[in-house]
């Protein structure tokens, strides 16, 4: 009876789930992906994902000790970004690099804002911007694997600059054997861990699906390639696309609440991905779309608020 | 004697004008990618702060009131014009690195403030003192700025190398850097409770024009409270 009679203010709706345990699917959905960087990289590759982890989880602890605030590293998230940055980073990057990269991403992005939550972008991203602009060389010089055609530049730089297309080869798009970033290669790990995902609920198929759409849609009207699916393909399977729509658009701090505003935000994400892909200076511009379209995030939430059950049009 | 050097002190310290007046924040930011520039762009405000200073104090009762903007902008334009012609000819490589920005002082609101605030309610003396002030203060924190930026962002300070460049944060001394390095640098002056315009330590003046928000605020209220007082 006491219970029934709870006065509380809202969420009203409530659940056992809480933060670390989506937190920790969310590190389990990265680790196959991460197995694969390691394995096909080796040691750096293991040193880098291990010490950006640690440097993340101990900056927030460090942080919120220095300030006298609750310690918040149980909850994983600290750990999600770690992960996240080494994942999209060039396996062979000095270890010290990233880990900068992670002290920024918690520090600067995270807690300055107020921490977890409170945060308007990515926090990975946007440390993942930082390295980029500051680490250009290190950050865009990738290992090639093996003898290949298109060794040491990406598929997508390769075919940004106009290379031979037979030399693309969808199944080592789709399995990873093609130089990039750690955990962005294997598409099939990665879809391994979304899958995962989706059926734990912790992300919907909504915001990923509607984005891959919208840049498979762009590249098809302006790539250039008039309407050629092996091309179509490549644009979506090379690069960090799959990883950015699957892991990090699907951001809850930094995407939308409201339903129809989901939607919006995915269809602008997916139009400055291709934007920067196919007319930007660089072959790769998933982050940039991400971070840029995490600050229209309050606006879409506010332009977008559902109408409530019994009242009539606007306000 | 003691008044002219307690203006230059205020300058300096008391109403530093980037780091508790928060104003000039625009060549701040942008002209601070090295401790050199940073020296080069102060300098050359102060010398134009000085005379413009001096200049509209001394013409303060010649100019019509209506029209003492355009009078008081026409004084600063042609200082800039000078300072510009003699950074061209004797200081070459800064006056090219400083670019769109030396003719860019005319519009700093550190210039206009001062002559507004100060300039036209004193005599032209103590004016030159108060812009000397300000612009060493002025100078003083573009050069921290710029040291921190160049030390971190390029690993060298007035060019002499400490850190090898393998291990420098290059996005400091881009854009971004300057806007967190000068967050930064707020945010420990706000944590030491140092006066500011934006911790309300410091009491804003009304003629502030700055784009900080807290000011604007603090503005607001500011009148309220003092009639509350008096009654």
């Amino acid at each position: 009876m006491k219970k029934m009679l709870n006065l509380s203010s809202n969420p009203h709706i409530r659940d056992s789930v809480t933060t670390a345990e989506i937190m920790r699917d969310v590190v389990i959905a990265m680790i196959p992906t991460a197995l694969y960087g390691i394995i096909q990289w080796g040691v750096n590759a293991a040193l880098v994902v291990l010490l950006t982890v640690a440097c993340a989880v101990l900056s927030e602890y460090a942080y919120e000790k220095f300030m006298k605030m609750q310690i918040t590293i149980g909850d994983w998230s600290a750990a999600v970004t770690g992960l996240i940055l080494a994942l999209n980073c060039p396996p062979d990057i000095p270890v010290w690099i990233p880990c900068v990269g992670s002290v920024f991403a918690i520090i600067v992005i995270k807690m300055l804002y107020g921490g977890l939550g409170k945060n308007w972008m990515n926090p990975a991203l946007g440390a993942r911007c930082f390295l980029l602009i500051s680490f250009a060389g290190k950050m865009t010089s990738f290992t090639p694997i093996g003898a290949d055609a298109m060794s040491g530049a990406t598929p997508l730089a390769y075919m940004k600059n106009g290379g031979d297309m037979a030399n693309v080869n969808l199944m080592n798009l789709f399995l990873g054997r093609i130089p990039g970033t750690i955990g962005e290669v294997s598409k099939l790990c990665l879809l391994i861990g979304a899958l995962y995902l989706i059926v734990k609920k912790v992300i919907s198929p909504k915001i990923p699906c509607i984005y891959i759409g919208t840049v498979a849609l762009f590249t098809l009207l302006f790539g250039g390639h008039g309407f050629d699916l092996y091309y179509l393909a490549s644009e979506i399977l090379g690069g960090g696309l799959i990883f950015g729509a699957f892991f990090m658009a699907t951001d809850y701090v930094t995407s939308p609440i409201t339903p129809n505003g989901q939607v919006v935000y995915a269809v602008i994400l997916g139009i400055m991905t291709g934007l920067f892909r196919l007319f930007g200076g660089s072959a790769e511009g998933v982050s940039y779309a991400i971070i840029l379209t995490n600050i229209l995030v309050p606006v879409i939430n506010l332009k977008t608020i559902p109408r409530a059950f019994g009242r009539e049009g606007d306000k | 004697m003691n008044k002219y050097i307690e203006r230059i002190y205020n300058g300096i310290v008391k109403e530093n004008p980037t780091f508790i007046l928060m104003l000039g924040m625009c060549p701040t930011l942008a002209t601070t990618t090295s401790a050199t520039n940073a020296i080069g762009m102060g300098l050359s405000t102060t010398a134009v702060l000085m005379f413009s200073n001096m200049l509209i104090s001394g013409l303060r009762n010649i100019i019509p009131n209506r029209v003492r903007l355009p009078g008081e902008i026409v004084v600063i334009a042609s200082l800039v014009t000078i300072v510009q012609l003699l950074m061209q000819a004797y200081t070459p490589a800064i006056y090219e690195s400083l670019g769109i920005y030396i003719p860019l002082i005319v519009v700093n609101c550190i210039i206009l403030g001062r002559a507004e605030a100060y300039a036209l309610f004193n005599t032209p003396v103590i004016s030159f003192c108060d812009g000397l002030g300000m612009g060493i203060g002025f100078t003083f924190s573009l050069t921290v700025l710029g040291a921190v930026r160049e030390l971190i962002g390029a690993g060298s300070i007035f060019g002499f190398q400490i850190i090898p460049s393998d291990y420098t944060i290059g996005i400091f001394v881009l854009a971004p850097g300057a806007f967190i390095v000068l967050a930064f640098l707020s945010a420990i002056q706000n944590k030491l409770k140092l006066p500011s315009a934006t911790n309300g330590g410091q009491e804003v003046p009304e003629f502030v024009t700055s784009g900080d928000v807290m000011g604007a605020f603090n503005q607001k209220e500011a009148p309220a409270s003092e009639i509350k007082k008096e009654a």
